[in-house]
């Protein structure tokens, strides 16, 4: 069996919006056909700013929230269906760590206890070796059995973002999806979760997909990297490949627009965009990045462009082999 | 240029049921007219608690200012009375913060949050203060600015609502804006825009910005001087083609190898053991010490002094000049 070990194919999901009870009916777009494929024991970076679908599509792929179109798949089996049959099933394949450890542990119950819970759940040891068995996995992340007792306001942030990852790999999953799971963390501990994550990643051959809006961390970490804009992707491929020559418009601000230190201004050929993102409740006709992008020509509003095959990624552009040849002039 | 700012020896320590929370510790800084000093430090290290320190807005009911002077073009503010200081605070000095939706008032409309400080600070009627509002929207980027005015915070995204707080601060045209992580809340293309925004007004206007930041890149692109602060102590000064180029603190140097994910043979990052020190037991000596692979023993002695490397370039290491080499 060669299936990919996550396929996602159109993914779509729209939330109903507000307006009341006589108001209008509208719809969040939040995703709106997103497609990608995820292989065992590497690391896909999905990339971008908020209202950009990140979060959205985390939860979809955790089954958190159902889709509303399109098709997913874990080792070839659709996600939905195996959600109806067996859950648990599916949920011992994929785990997920958010942002935040501080909202995402209980903060009533202690270490054994919230590690202890998983493998309860999950069946995966006799009771009388759970114990045992947590801190087997806390010493995985780095910290020691002392740390069993003691409860999350008693840990600093880095080691409750590591208890955090021990309950994802408590049940043994393939995928572990990290939403953003360094950027709440101090800049001096974010290179030990960091590289704890490839560690584990080595050891367990676990796969990830890794949320982030930081193109710096997604090229020192990623294998291959997506770029989301308005519930879409615009640009996708191997890290290398896409980081060496940005394509999309939107790809190429997001990397202007991230300090980096000891470059002076811009990188060439990229620039700093105006405006903020649109709101998903009305995205722009025709490509989604037009009312922002300093290439933007008529075509742009009429025709939605497609993901297609560009220098070796895929790209959502009209002019990308324009961009790539460097032959295009800013129209703003 | 002249010296807008002095701060020298500025302590706070709030005290608690579990003992006293040294927050900041013997600080001095200067920050010369029209200049950018970034004050960096990661979460706890008393960066944020300085800052009101030094505007005078620590409530004093809960914590101490055992020792230190705040010297702001030719006065003490340290010295003054609350009145005096609020004529410095708001028309001299002008803050903003990282959360815009906390420093605006939801229910006055945004216009009524700009005119205030120009009605109150500079006497301005309320028609010329809105007209000002106006102008002031329009300055900072805001498209619309006489449809605008009139709307509330809730009805702006935000990178519209820091823009209306950065209007808010300048509006009596202070000579030093404090920026307390102006952007941290903010997507990084609206953040560019807000770093670009404010490097803009200050080459127009001449005032100076003390920039409270964690992020390396932001310092970087925006400031000409740093202050590195570790669990509430100084621990490196500079000019940031200095600090960037040869810092020399293990901690400055750890954190800059942590904002560039500098990785090491084998594509592991280099790390910075352990954690950020709790206020309430600060190590003995250097604070830094516990963590650092550098560390001897007399490291924990005492409280290693700032050692000059160059004139404007300073750090609190002992092994500063071995370490340089």
């Amino acid at each position: 069996m060669n299936a990919p070990l996550l396929e996602a194919r159109d993914l779509v999901k729209h939330f109903p919006a507000g307006g009341g009870l006589f108001g209008p009916r509208r719809v969040v777009h939040a995703l709106s056909g997103v497609s990608f494929s995820v292989e065992r024991g590497e690391t896909l970076a999905v990339v971008g700013e908020s209202g950009c679908g990140k979060t959205t599509l985390a939860h979809c792929l955790t089954g958190l929230t159902a889709p509303t179109a399109g098709s997913l798949r874990l080792r070839g089996e659709e996600v939905g269906e195996l959600l109806a049959r067996e859950p648990a099933k599916f949920r011992r394949g994929v785990q997920i760590v958010f942002q935040d450890p501080y909202a995402s542990l209980n903060p009533r119950r202690t270490v054994a206890r919230t590690i202890g819970d998983a493998l309860r759940l999950h069946d995966i040891c006799p009771r009388s070796e759970r114990r045992q068995r947590s801190a087997e996995l806390l010493g995985r992340v780095g910290l020691s059995r002392e740390h069993l007792d003691r409860y999350p306001h008693e840990l600093s942030g880095g080691q409750r973002q590591r208890v955090a990852i021990a309950r994802a790999l408590a049940v043994g999953p393939q995928l572990v999806i990290c939403d953003e799971p360094v950027s709440a963390l101090d800049v001096s501990i974010r290179a030990q979760i960091v590289n704890l994550l490839r560690r584990l990643q080595g050891a367990l051959g676990v796969a990830y997909v890794f949320i982030s809006h930081d193109l710096a961390l997604v090229r020192h970490i990623s294998n291959r990297v997506a770029v989301m804009y308005l519930g879409q992707i615009v640009e996708v491929g191997a890290t290398e490949t896409v980081v060496g020559q940005l394509l999309h418009p939107y790809s190429r601000a997001l990397f202007a627009s991230t300090p980096e230190i000891g470059r002076a201004g811009a990188p060439a050929g990229a620039r700093r965009i105006t405006g903020e993102v649109p709101s998903p409740l009305e995205p722009p006709s025709g490509c989604r990045f037009r009312t922002r992008c300093p290439f933007a020509a008529p075509r742009c509003e009429r025709e939605e462009p497609a993901l297609r095959a560009v220098a070796g990624r895929d790209v959502r552009c009209h002019f990308a082999e324009d961009i790539a040849a460097g032959s295009l002039v800013a129209s703003r | 240029m002249s010296r807008l700012l002095k701060v020298e020896n500025l302590s706070v320590h709030f005290p608690t049921t579990r003992g006293v929370v040294r927050a900041v510790e013997e600080l001095s800084l200067a920050i010369e007219a029209g200049e950018t000093l970034a004050l960096v430090g990661e979460s706890g290290s008393g960066k944020s608690t300085a800052a009101l320190a030094i505007m005078g807005l620590i409530d004093e009911a809960a914590a101490r200012i055992p020792s230190g002077s705040v010297h702001f073009e030719g006065s003490d503010l340290r010295r003054l009375s609350p009145q005096a200081l609020r004529q410095v605070r708001g028309r001299r000095i002008g803050m903003i913060f990282q959360d815009p939706m906390m420093a605006l008032n939801p229910v006055f409309t945004v216009g009524w949050q700009i005119a205030e400080p120009l009605r109150q600070h500079l006497g301005l009627s309320a028609r010329a203060a809105r007209e000002r509002a106006i102008e002031l929207l329009h300055r900072v980027g805001i498209p619309a600015p006489a449809r605008r005015v009139d709307q509330y915070p809730h009805n702006l995204s935000g990178g519209m609502r820091q823009r209306v707080m950065i209007a808010t601060a300048l509006a009596c045209r202070p000579s030093l804006l404090i920026a307390d992580e102006p952007t941290t809340a903010l997507d990084v293309t609206v953040q560019a825009q807000v770093l670009d925004l404010i490097n803009g007004l200050k080459a127009e206007t001449g005032m100076a910005v003390l920039l409270i930041t964690h992020d390396l890149g932001v310092v970087w692109e925006t400031a000409q001087r740093a202050v590195v602060i570790y669990a509430g102590r100084r621990v490196e000064e500079g000019k940031v083609a200095d600090i960037f180029g040869r810092p020399a603190h293990p901690y400055t140097r750890g954190l800059l190898e942590a904002a560039k994910w500098e990785s090491q043979a084998g594509g592991m990052l280099r790390e910075i053991p352990g954690t950020v020190p709790s206020l309430l037991e600060v190590p003995a000596g250097c604070r830094f010490a516990p963590r650092c692979a550098y560390a001897l023993d007399r490291c924990t002695a005492a409280i290693p002094p700032l050692t000059r490397l160059a004139p404007a370039h300073a750090a609190a290491c002992l092994r500063v000049h071995e370490l340089a080499q």
